[in-house]
Protein backbone atom coordinates (compact mmCIF):
# COMPACT_ATOMS: atom_id res chain seq x y z
CA UNK A 1 0.00 0.00 0.00
CA UNK A 2 1.31 3.63 -0.37
CA UNK A 3 -0.21 6.88 1.10
CA UNK A 4 1.03 10.10 -0.46
CA UNK A 5 -0.09 13.56 0.87
CA UNK A 6 2.49 16.20 0.02
CA UNK A 7 3.26 19.78 -1.23
CA UNK A 8 6.43 20.78 -2.81
CA UNK A 9 7.99 23.81 -4.15
CA UNK A 10 10.25 23.44 -6.97
CA UNK A 11 10.40 27.11 -8.05
CA UNK A 12 7.88 28.56 -10.45
CA UNK A 13 6.17 25.32 -9.86
CA UNK A 14 3.88 23.72 -6.95
CA UNK A 15 3.19 19.98 -6.31
CA UNK A 16 0.75 18.87 -4.53
CA UNK A 17 -0.45 15.64 -4.35
CA UNK A 18 -2.69 13.12 -1.87
CA UNK A 19 -3.82 9.60 -3.25
CA UNK A 20 -3.75 6.14 -1.52
CA UNK A 21 -3.13 3.38 -4.17
CA UNK A 22 -4.01 -0.12 -2.83
CA UNK A 23 -3.67 -1.80 -6.27
CA UNK A 24 -0.58 -3.83 -7.96
CA UNK A 25 0.27 -1.29 -10.46
CA UNK A 26 -0.41 2.15 -9.74
CA UNK A 27 -0.31 4.55 -12.86
CA UNK A 28 1.06 7.89 -12.54
CA UNK A 29 -0.43 9.10 -16.22
CA UNK A 30 0.41 13.31 -17.32
CA UNK A 31 1.52 14.96 -19.88
CA UNK A 32 5.62 15.95 -19.43
CA UNK A 33 5.92 18.81 -16.74
CA UNK A 34 2.64 17.77 -15.10
CA UNK A 35 5.21 16.88 -11.88
CA UNK A 36 4.90 12.83 -12.09
CA UNK A 37 8.83 12.75 -11.75
CA UNK A 38 9.19 15.10 -9.46
CA UNK A 39 6.32 12.94 -7.39
CA UNK A 40 7.89 9.69 -7.81
CA UNK A 41 11.17 11.45 -6.87
CA UNK A 42 9.74 12.24 -3.41
CA UNK A 43 8.17 8.72 -3.17
CA UNK A 44 12.02 7.71 -3.51
CA UNK A 45 13.37 10.12 -1.13
CA UNK A 46 15.32 11.69 -3.49
CA UNK A 47 13.59 15.43 -3.26
CA UNK A 48 11.76 15.77 0.26
CA UNK A 49 8.82 17.53 0.64
CA UNK A 50 7.94 20.77 2.07
CA UNK A 51 4.98 19.20 4.01
CA UNK A 52 2.64 16.21 4.17
CA UNK A 53 3.49 12.12 4.81
CA UNK A 54 4.28 9.23 2.52
CA UNK A 55 3.12 5.66 3.75
CA UNK A 56 5.18 2.55 1.80
CA UNK A 57 3.44 -0.63 3.20
CA UNK A 58 2.62 0.55 6.53
CA UNK A 59 6.04 2.84 7.55
CA UNK A 60 5.97 6.30 7.31
CA UNK A 61 9.07 7.11 5.25
CA UNK A 62 8.11 11.07 5.07
CA UNK A 63 5.90 12.63 7.90
CA UNK A 64 7.19 16.60 7.86
CA UNK A 65 4.94 17.68 10.89
CA UNK A 66 7.21 14.72 12.76
CA UNK A 67 10.50 14.96 11.44
CA UNK A 68 10.51 12.41 10.01
CA UNK A 69 12.38 11.66 6.95
CA UNK A 70 14.12 8.18 5.62
CA UNK A 71 16.80 8.74 3.26
CA UNK A 72 16.27 7.00 0.06
CA UNK A 73 18.81 4.12 0.67
CA UNK A 74 16.78 2.61 3.55
CA UNK A 75 13.29 3.11 2.07
CA UNK A 76 13.33 -0.95 -0.07
CA UNK A 77 12.05 0.75 -2.83
CA UNK A 78 13.44 0.03 -6.08
CA UNK A 79 14.09 2.35 -9.06
CA UNK A 80 14.02 1.91 -12.71
CA UNK A 81 14.39 5.09 -14.22
CA UNK A 82 14.45 5.92 -18.27
CA UNK A 83 18.21 6.26 -18.55
CA UNK A 84 18.94 3.08 -17.17
CA UNK A 85 21.62 3.91 -14.97
CA UNK A 86 23.28 0.38 -15.04
CA UNK A 87 27.11 1.01 -13.40
CA UNK A 88 29.54 1.45 -16.26
CA UNK A 89 32.59 -0.39 -14.24
CA UNK A 90 30.50 -3.67 -13.47
CA UNK A 91 29.80 -6.45 -15.36
CA UNK A 92 25.99 -7.36 -15.97
CA UNK A 93 25.91 -10.17 -13.00
CA UNK A 94 27.47 -7.86 -11.01
CA UNK A 95 25.09 -4.77 -11.33
CA UNK A 96 22.48 -7.33 -10.82
CA UNK A 97 23.91 -8.14 -7.19
CA UNK A 98 24.57 -4.42 -6.69
CA UNK A 99 21.32 -4.19 -4.71
CA UNK A 100 21.69 -7.51 -2.49
CA UNK A 101 25.38 -6.69 -1.40
CA UNK A 102 24.17 -3.08 -0.04
CA UNK A 103 21.48 -4.07 1.80
CA UNK A 104 23.14 -7.25 3.21
CA UNK A 105 20.85 -9.92 1.95
CA UNK A 106 22.02 -13.32 1.76
CA UNK A 107 22.80 -14.68 -1.54
CA UNK A 108 19.18 -16.06 -3.16
CA UNK A 109 20.47 -18.12 -6.20
CA UNK A 110 16.41 -19.25 -6.45
CA UNK A 111 15.60 -15.84 -6.30
CA UNK A 112 18.35 -15.17 -9.29
CA UNK A 113 17.10 -17.84 -11.65
CA UNK A 114 13.58 -16.07 -11.16
CA UNK A 115 14.63 -12.97 -12.21
CA UNK A 116 16.96 -13.93 -15.00
CA UNK A 117 14.69 -16.07 -16.58
CA UNK A 118 11.72 -14.35 -15.98
CA UNK A 119 13.90 -10.64 -17.93
CA UNK A 120 15.88 -13.23 -20.39
CA UNK A 121 18.87 -11.93 -19.28
CA UNK A 122 20.56 -15.17 -18.91
CA UNK A 123 22.95 -14.41 -22.12
CA UNK A 124 24.08 -10.74 -20.84
CA UNK A 125 25.56 -11.78 -17.26
CA UNK A 126 29.39 -11.73 -18.51
CA UNK A 127 28.79 -8.27 -20.37
CA UNK A 128 29.35 -5.00 -19.72
CA UNK A 129 26.37 -2.29 -19.96
CA UNK A 130 28.44 -0.40 -22.61
CA UNK A 131 27.71 -3.74 -25.09
CA UNK A 132 24.38 -3.91 -24.58
CA UNK A 133 20.89 -2.67 -26.55
CA UNK A 134 19.10 -0.01 -25.16
CA UNK A 135 16.25 -2.53 -24.65
CA UNK A 136 18.50 -4.92 -23.06
CA UNK A 137 19.90 -2.32 -20.75
CA UNK A 138 16.38 -1.74 -19.35
CA UNK A 139 15.60 -5.06 -19.08
CA UNK A 140 18.84 -5.60 -16.77
CA UNK A 141 17.87 -2.34 -14.62
CA UNK A 142 14.44 -3.77 -14.23
CA UNK A 143 16.34 -7.09 -12.93
CA UNK A 144 18.98 -5.23 -10.26
CA UNK A 145 16.09 -3.32 -9.49
CA UNK A 146 13.91 -6.78 -8.53
CA UNK A 147 16.90 -8.51 -6.76
CA UNK A 148 17.45 -5.82 -4.12
CA UNK A 149 14.00 -7.34 -3.13
CA UNK A 150 12.12 -3.90 -3.10
CA UNK A 151 8.50 -3.91 -0.75
CA UNK A 152 8.00 -1.02 -3.50
CA UNK A 153 8.93 -1.06 -7.23
CA UNK A 154 8.89 2.43 -9.07
CA UNK A 155 9.57 2.78 -12.82
CA UNK A 156 9.54 6.23 -14.39
CA UNK A 157 8.70 5.79 -18.09
CA UNK A 158 10.77 3.06 -18.13
CA UNK A 159 9.71 2.56 -21.83
CA UNK A 160 10.68 6.84 -22.80
CA UNK A 161 13.96 5.92 -24.52
CA UNK A 162 13.20 3.38 -26.26
CA UNK A 163 11.84 3.19 -29.80
CA UNK A 164 8.69 1.58 -30.65
CA UNK A 165 9.41 -1.97 -31.43
CA UNK A 166 11.67 -1.56 -28.68
CA UNK A 167 9.04 -0.96 -26.20
CA UNK A 168 6.94 -3.68 -27.55
CA UNK A 169 9.90 -5.56 -26.88
CA UNK A 170 9.44 -4.61 -23.60
CA UNK A 171 6.11 -4.69 -22.24
CA UNK A 172 4.98 -8.29 -22.10
CA UNK A 173 8.51 -8.61 -19.76
CA UNK A 174 6.79 -5.94 -17.49
CA UNK A 175 3.20 -7.34 -17.54
CA UNK A 176 4.67 -10.79 -16.60
CA UNK A 177 6.47 -8.38 -14.03
CA UNK A 178 3.40 -7.17 -12.35
CA UNK A 179 1.52 -10.90 -12.58
CA UNK A 180 4.20 -13.14 -11.43
CA UNK A 181 6.78 -10.80 -9.16
CA UNK A 182 4.57 -9.95 -6.42
CA UNK A 183 6.17 -6.40 -5.94
CA UNK A 184 3.37 -3.40 -5.94
CA UNK A 185 4.72 -0.82 -8.61
CA UNK A 186 4.61 2.71 -9.31
CA UNK A 187 4.19 3.50 -13.46
CA UNK A 188 5.20 6.77 -14.65
CA UNK A 189 4.00 7.56 -18.08
CA UNK A 190 2.46 10.12 -20.52
CA UNK A 191 1.03 7.14 -22.38
CA UNK A 192 -2.49 5.84 -22.19
CA UNK A 193 -1.70 2.92 -24.10
CA UNK A 194 0.94 1.74 -21.77
CA UNK A 195 -1.38 2.58 -18.94
CA UNK A 196 -4.02 0.39 -19.79
CA UNK A 197 -1.68 -2.49 -20.64
CA UNK A 198 -0.43 -2.23 -17.09
CA UNK A 199 -1.94 -0.39 -14.60
CA UNK A 200 -4.21 -1.27 -12.24
CA UNK A 201 -4.70 1.75 -10.91
CA UNK A 202 -4.87 5.73 -12.48
CA UNK A 203 -3.56 8.61 -10.70
CA UNK A 204 -4.05 11.50 -13.15
CA UNK A 205 -1.66 14.72 -12.79
CA UNK A 206 -1.98 17.84 -14.24
CA UNK A 207 0.34 21.08 -13.71
CA UNK A 208 1.13 19.42 -10.40
CA UNK A 209 -2.38 18.79 -8.99
CA UNK A 210 -4.05 15.19 -8.92
CA UNK A 211 -6.96 15.71 -10.85
CA UNK A 212 -8.55 12.52 -11.23
CA UNK A 213 -8.08 8.99 -9.07
CA UNK A 214 -9.75 5.58 -10.26
CA UNK A 215 -9.50 2.70 -12.37
CA UNK A 216 -7.80 2.31 -15.78
CA UNK A 217 -11.63 3.52 -17.01
CA UNK A 218 -10.19 7.33 -16.23
CA UNK A 219 -7.94 7.33 -19.07
CA UNK A 220 -10.40 7.42 -20.97
CA UNK A 221 -12.01 11.12 -20.30
CA UNK A 222 -8.95 12.57 -21.58
CA UNK A 223 -6.13 14.64 -19.90
CA UNK B 1 79.63 9.66 -18.47
CA UNK B 2 77.11 6.70 -17.47
CA UNK B 3 78.54 6.01 -14.09
CA UNK B 4 76.21 6.85 -10.84
CA UNK B 5 78.57 7.61 -8.21
CA UNK B 6 77.32 6.30 -4.98
CA UNK B 7 76.64 9.96 -3.79
CA UNK B 8 74.20 10.71 -6.95
CA UNK B 9 72.44 7.15 -6.19
CA UNK B 10 72.04 8.57 -2.31
CA UNK B 11 70.24 11.46 -3.84
CA UNK B 12 67.99 9.34 -6.20
CA UNK B 13 66.94 6.49 -3.83
CA UNK B 14 66.27 9.68 -1.51
CA UNK B 15 64.18 11.13 -4.05
CA UNK B 16 62.14 8.37 -4.51
CA UNK B 17 61.55 7.48 -1.32
CA UNK B 18 60.85 11.21 -0.17
CA UNK B 19 58.47 11.16 -3.32
CA UNK B 20 56.79 7.63 -2.63
CA UNK B 21 56.15 8.86 0.70
CA UNK B 22 54.90 12.33 -0.05
CA UNK B 23 52.57 10.84 -2.35
CA UNK B 24 50.98 8.03 -0.64
CA UNK B 25 50.42 10.14 2.25
CA UNK B 26 48.98 12.82 0.55
CA UNK B 27 46.24 10.86 -1.51
CA UNK B 28 43.91 10.23 1.31
CA UNK B 29 43.63 13.79 1.97
CA UNK B 30 43.59 14.62 -1.47
CA UNK B 31 40.75 12.28 -2.54
CA UNK B 32 38.40 13.42 0.60
CA UNK B 33 39.34 17.03 0.00
CA UNK B 34 38.62 16.67 -4.16
CA UNK B 35 34.91 14.94 -3.05
CA UNK B 36 34.85 18.05 -0.82
CA UNK B 37 35.18 20.35 -3.27
CA UNK B 38 33.52 18.52 -6.21
CA UNK B 39 30.38 17.51 -4.28
CA UNK B 40 29.85 19.36 -1.13
CA UNK B 41 28.49 23.43 -1.08
CA UNK B 42 29.72 24.52 2.47
CA UNK B 43 30.85 28.14 3.53
CA UNK B 44 34.06 29.15 2.91
CA UNK B 45 34.37 26.50 -0.04
CA UNK B 46 36.37 29.36 -2.42
CA UNK B 47 38.87 29.93 0.42
CA UNK B 48 39.47 26.46 1.09
CA UNK B 49 39.61 26.35 -2.98
CA UNK B 50 42.18 29.26 -3.04
CA UNK B 51 44.65 28.02 0.17
CA UNK B 52 44.43 24.43 -1.69
CA UNK B 53 46.54 26.24 -4.72
CA UNK B 54 48.79 28.25 -2.38
CA UNK B 55 51.31 26.23 -2.63
CA UNK B 56 51.53 26.62 -6.36
CA UNK B 57 51.66 30.61 -6.76
CA UNK B 58 54.04 30.79 -3.49
CA UNK B 59 57.30 31.30 -3.75
CA UNK B 60 58.36 27.91 -3.04
CA UNK B 61 61.30 29.53 -0.92
CA UNK B 62 57.92 31.45 1.31
CA UNK B 63 56.33 27.77 1.39
CA UNK B 64 59.44 25.95 2.45
CA UNK B 65 59.99 29.46 5.46
CA UNK B 66 56.34 28.56 6.57
CA UNK B 67 57.05 25.36 6.91
CA UNK B 68 59.85 25.84 8.60
CA UNK B 69 58.18 28.31 11.32
CA UNK B 70 55.74 26.16 11.87
CA UNK B 71 56.96 22.27 11.66
CA UNK B 72 60.40 23.49 13.20
CA UNK B 73 61.49 22.31 16.37
CA UNK B 74 60.28 25.57 17.79
CA UNK B 75 57.00 25.68 15.61
CA UNK B 76 53.85 25.72 17.27
CA UNK B 77 53.20 22.40 15.37
CA UNK B 78 56.34 21.08 14.79
CA UNK B 79 57.46 21.03 18.69
CA UNK B 80 54.03 19.85 19.69
CA UNK B 81 54.77 16.53 17.40
CA UNK B 82 58.57 16.32 18.37
CA UNK B 83 57.57 16.71 22.34
CA UNK B 84 53.99 14.37 22.00
CA UNK B 85 54.63 11.74 18.97
CA UNK B 86 58.51 11.95 19.22
CA UNK B 87 57.84 13.08 15.01
CA UNK B 88 60.60 15.51 13.59
CA UNK B 89 60.30 17.07 9.97
CA UNK B 90 63.41 19.56 10.88
CA UNK B 91 66.21 18.69 8.45
CA UNK B 92 65.22 15.24 8.23
CA UNK B 93 64.15 13.47 5.29
CA UNK B 94 60.09 13.37 6.58
CA UNK B 95 60.52 17.21 6.79
CA UNK B 96 61.17 16.74 2.89
CA UNK B 97 58.45 14.71 2.44
CA UNK B 98 56.65 16.83 3.96
CA UNK B 99 57.23 20.19 2.04
CA UNK B 100 57.39 17.32 -1.33
CA UNK B 101 53.59 16.78 0.21
CA UNK B 102 52.38 19.91 0.73
CA UNK B 103 53.87 21.49 -2.99
CA UNK B 104 52.61 18.93 -4.95
CA UNK B 105 49.40 18.71 -3.26
CA UNK B 106 47.42 20.83 -5.46
CA UNK B 107 48.83 18.88 -8.85
CA UNK B 108 47.39 15.60 -6.99
CA UNK B 109 43.93 16.98 -5.90
CA UNK B 110 42.94 18.69 -9.82
CA UNK B 111 42.82 15.51 -11.49
CA UNK B 112 40.99 13.68 -8.67
CA UNK B 113 38.33 16.57 -8.26
CA UNK B 114 37.92 16.87 -12.16
CA UNK B 115 37.09 13.04 -12.37
CA UNK B 116 34.86 13.22 -9.39
CA UNK B 117 33.23 15.84 -10.92
CA UNK B 118 32.86 14.17 -14.37
CA UNK B 119 31.00 11.02 -12.79
CA UNK B 120 27.25 11.05 -13.43
CA UNK B 121 25.39 12.04 -10.36
CA UNK B 122 22.29 10.05 -11.88
CA UNK B 123 24.34 7.30 -10.74
CA UNK B 124 25.22 8.16 -7.54
CA UNK B 125 21.70 8.29 -7.02
CA UNK B 126 20.61 4.77 -9.04
CA UNK B 127 23.03 3.24 -5.89
CA UNK B 128 21.12 5.52 -3.27
CA UNK B 129 17.89 3.85 -4.50
CA UNK B 130 19.35 0.37 -4.69
CA UNK B 131 20.05 0.70 -0.98
CA UNK B 132 24.09 2.19 -0.42
CA UNK B 133 24.79 4.39 2.45
CA UNK B 134 26.11 7.58 1.43
CA UNK B 135 29.52 5.93 1.89
CA UNK B 136 29.19 2.57 0.14
CA UNK B 137 28.39 5.27 -2.66
CA UNK B 138 31.27 6.74 -2.92
CA UNK B 139 33.44 3.14 -2.25
CA UNK B 140 31.38 1.45 -5.06
CA UNK B 141 30.94 3.66 -7.42
CA UNK B 142 32.05 7.05 -7.37
CA UNK B 143 35.71 5.99 -6.03
CA UNK B 144 35.77 3.29 -8.96
CA UNK B 145 34.80 5.67 -11.42
CA UNK B 146 37.53 8.02 -10.61
CA UNK B 147 39.89 5.85 -10.17
CA UNK B 148 41.98 6.61 -13.29
CA UNK B 149 41.99 10.43 -12.20
CA UNK B 150 43.12 9.71 -9.03
CA UNK B 151 46.01 7.57 -10.65
CA UNK B 152 46.66 10.01 -12.86
CA UNK B 153 46.80 12.77 -9.73
CA UNK B 154 48.92 10.76 -8.01
CA UNK B 155 51.78 10.09 -10.78
CA UNK B 156 51.55 14.39 -11.29
CA UNK B 157 52.14 14.71 -7.64
CA UNK B 158 54.90 12.04 -7.71
CA UNK B 159 56.90 13.86 -10.84
CA UNK B 160 55.88 17.11 -8.64
CA UNK B 161 57.40 16.30 -5.58
CA UNK B 162 60.19 14.10 -6.89
CA UNK B 163 61.46 17.68 -8.60
CA UNK B 164 60.77 19.88 -5.85
CA UNK B 165 63.61 22.41 -4.95
CA UNK B 166 62.48 25.52 -3.06
CA UNK B 167 60.54 24.56 -0.21
CA UNK B 168 62.15 21.88 0.27
CA UNK B 169 65.92 22.95 0.69
CA UNK B 170 64.25 26.20 2.62
CA UNK B 171 62.59 23.76 5.37
CA UNK B 172 65.12 20.78 5.65
CA UNK B 173 68.29 22.09 3.74
CA UNK B 174 70.49 20.31 1.74
CA UNK B 175 72.08 17.38 3.89
CA UNK B 176 73.48 14.47 2.14
CA UNK B 177 71.90 10.73 2.66
CA UNK B 178 69.50 13.06 4.90
CA UNK B 179 67.82 15.91 3.11
CA UNK B 180 69.77 15.59 -0.14
CA UNK B 181 67.40 15.11 -3.03
CA UNK B 182 68.07 15.25 -6.90
CA UNK B 183 67.23 18.52 -7.29
CA UNK B 184 69.39 19.62 -4.36
CA UNK B 185 72.28 17.65 -5.21
CA UNK B 186 72.47 19.12 -8.57
CA UNK B 187 72.45 22.47 -7.22
CA UNK B 188 75.21 21.61 -4.57
CA UNK B 189 77.12 20.02 -7.91
CA UNK B 190 77.07 22.77 -10.17
CA UNK B 191 78.15 24.67 -8.39
CA UNK B 192 81.20 22.69 -7.85
CA UNK B 193 84.03 22.63 -9.64
CA UNK B 194 84.18 19.32 -12.41
CA UNK B 195 80.50 18.58 -11.23
CA UNK B 196 79.50 18.89 -14.32
CA UNK B 197 79.27 15.51 -15.63
CA UNK B 198 77.50 14.37 -12.41
CA UNK B 199 75.00 17.23 -12.64
CA UNK B 200 74.21 16.40 -16.44
CA UNK B 201 73.55 12.40 -15.37
CA UNK B 202 71.22 13.55 -12.69
CA UNK B 203 69.45 15.93 -14.93
CA UNK B 204 68.97 13.56 -17.52
CA UNK B 205 67.78 10.97 -14.67
CA UNK B 206 64.79 13.80 -13.95
CA UNK B 207 63.81 14.34 -17.24
CA UNK B 208 63.09 10.52 -17.43
CA UNK B 209 61.30 10.81 -14.32
CA UNK B 210 59.36 13.62 -15.27
CA UNK B 211 58.21 12.53 -18.88
CA UNK B 212 57.67 9.48 -17.50
CA UNK B 213 54.99 10.18 -15.00
CA UNK B 214 53.82 12.45 -17.93
CA UNK B 215 53.19 9.80 -19.96
CA UNK B 216 51.66 7.47 -17.41
CA UNK B 217 49.22 10.05 -16.43
CA UNK B 218 48.14 10.19 -20.02
CA UNK B 219 47.29 6.81 -20.08
CA UNK B 220 45.53 6.74 -16.96
CA UNK B 221 43.76 9.72 -18.43
CA UNK B 222 42.51 7.56 -21.76
CA UNK B 223 41.42 4.21 -19.13
CA UNK B 224 39.59 7.14 -17.25
CA UNK B 225 37.11 7.70 -20.55
CA UNK B 226 37.20 4.47 -21.77
CA UNK B 227 35.85 3.30 -18.55
CA UNK B 228 33.03 5.98 -18.03
CA UNK B 229 31.78 4.50 -21.67
CA UNK B 230 31.66 1.05 -20.02
CA UNK B 231 33.60 -0.37 -22.40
Amino acid sequence: MLRVDITKQLGEFSLAASFTSEGRVTGLFGASGSGKTSLINTVAGLVRPDRGTIVIDGETVDDTAAGIHVPTYRRRIGYVFQDARLFPHLDIRQNLDYGRRMNGLTEDPAQHKRVVDLLDIGTLLDRRPGKLSGGERQRVALGRALLSKPRLLLLDEPLGALDESRKLEILPYLVRLRDEAGVPMVYVSHDAAELRQLATQIVMLRRGQVTAFGGVKVLTGGA
Amino acid sequence: MFEISPTEWTAILLSLRVAVIATLVATPFGVALAWLLARRDFWGKSLLDAAVHLPLVLPPVVTGYLLLLTFGKRGLVGGWLADHLGIVFAFRWTGAALACGVMSFPLLVRPIRLSIEAVDRRLEQAAETLGAAPWRVFATVTLPLALPGVLAGMVLGFAKAIGEFGATITFVSNIPGETQTISSAIYSLIQTPDGDTAAARLVIISIVLAVGALVAAEVFARRATARLHGQ
